[in-house]
């Protein structure tokens, strides 16, 4: 038979389930909080500027005699470190293999392989981009869903909710909106340099993701060609111009349209346990732009993916939104 | 040749000790830009324009404006942020 307890509130037990029900601060009476003093809206400024005034009497290196030595260790210690990461680098360099001998330890059966047989293979001139998007199709899919959710993080953290009543969100939402209304500044010099250079801009960027198989270059840095277009054109333009063609809801077309293309186009190597079968696209021959297959397609794909990524990022940095 | 690698390459040196030692963030941002135009032509001397493109794009070109979008919303322009504001 079990004893009956009587302080059963004071054990542990009791207060767990006190704090559970939301009845009991396990911090209560450990610390002294103290109720942050209204902020009005007229003077938050000097209150800020007072509470400097504190900050700079407790972290004043003449005054506070521990903060200075600490100062000096944490200096003496960051020094030795840096020093200590450099000579180990340093020393670590001289093992490296000499750049550009025959016998380097990168001059393997793979490359060989991908050198050798890469365009029967895959119908692509350019070695790198058949590589990437048919030997290592599946890291370039990685990387592009990676890419989207870092849009998507940026937006999670960087948005203004519509709903938030807290004065200093919503000070910051009419900011932002200030910033959209202000936003064309009618600069003439960038207006007319961009009206030159986004055209070419676009078009280079097209022609790298197209060529992305013939010649240097490829869904990566055709789309952040582009990307850094469509950035030029709002900067000089404002967002009053580019929304009639780029929104939000184009954004989330253009990159649920590409990789879902991109993972549908690569997924059967996937569900096979990664044996290469055969996909039956012809693979033309090596030097068209119609050839190599799916590479193309999944170039197109991982271009427009970044191109929106670029825009989005600046954007979500900009305004919070879109 | 040889020359024109090395001038480059102690270029570069020069630019990633600068950028630690500057005081103002904006003079950081275009020292680091520089940093990117100078990497881009030695990967085209490394015989690798792929990179070349990206890091033109991409490291001269979109992370710089992000770090100055970022430094105007942190108001860390310094001096005369203010006017500059609208």
């Amino acid at each position: 038979m079990s004893r009956i307890r009587d302080n059963y509130k004071t054990s542990p037990a009791g207060r767990f389930e006190a704090w559970y029900k939301d009845g009991y601060d396990p911090m209560d009476d450990c610390m002294d909080i103290h109720k942050p003093a209204e902020v009005s809206e007229e003077n938050d400024v000097a209150d800020v500027i007072a509470g400097l005034d504190l900050g700079d009497t407790v972290y004043d290196r003449t005054t506070n005699k521990a903060l200075r030595i600490s100062g000096h260790i944490y200096k003496i210690l960051s020094v030795v470190l840096c020093v200590v990461m450099i000579g180990a680098l340093i020393w670590m360099v001289q093992y490296l293999p000499p750049f550009g001998q025959p016998d380097n330890p990168v001059n393997n059966e793979v490359s060989e392989r991908y050198i050798g047989s890469g365009i029967q293979e895959t119908g692509a001139v350019n070695f790198v981009t058949g590589m990437i998007l048919d030997y290592r199709a599946f890291d370039t899919f990685g990387e592009s869903c990676v890419l989207f959710i870092a849009t998507i993080c940026v937006q999670i953290l960087l948005r203004y909710d519509e709903a938030e009543k807290d004065p200093a969100n919503v000070r910051r939402r009419q900011k932002a909106a200030t910033d959209r209304i202000y936003e064309p500044k009618n600069d003439i010099i960038l207006q007319k340099v961009s009206v030159i250079l986004v055209p070419l801009l676009f078009i280079f960027g097209i022609y790298i993701i197209l060529n992305g198989h013939l010649s240097p270059g490829g869904g990566f840095s055709g789309g952040a060609v582009i990307g850094a277009g469509l950035i030029l054109y709002l900067c000089s333009f404002g967002y009053a111009k580019t929304e009639r063609f780029f929104t939000v809801r184009t954004f989330r077309i253009i990159s649920l349209a590409a990789l879902i293309t991109y993972c549908l186009a690569k997924s059967y190597s996937f569900y096979t346990g990664a044996n290469h079968l055969e996909s039956h696209i012809p693979l033309g021959t090596p030097g068209a732009i119609l050839s190599s297959g799916l590479i193309l397609v999944l170039n197109i794909c991982v271009g427009s993916v970044v191109a929106c990524t670029m825009y989005a990022f600046y954007t979500l940095f900009r305004k919070g939104d879109f | 040749m040889k020359i024109f690698e090395t001038f480059l390459l102690i270029g570069l040196i020069i630019c990633a000790l600068s950028v630690t030692f500057t005081k103002r963030m904006l003079t950081a941002i275009v020292i680091y830009m520089s940093y990117s135009l100078i990497m881009c032509v030695i990967w085209v001397i490394l015989q690798s324009p792929d990179l070349a493109i990206t890091e033109a794009a991409v490291g001269a070109g979109v992370t710089s404006i992000l770090f100055f979008v970022t430094l105007k919303k942190i108001d860390g322009f310094g001096g005369d942020s203010d006017n500059e504001q609208d």
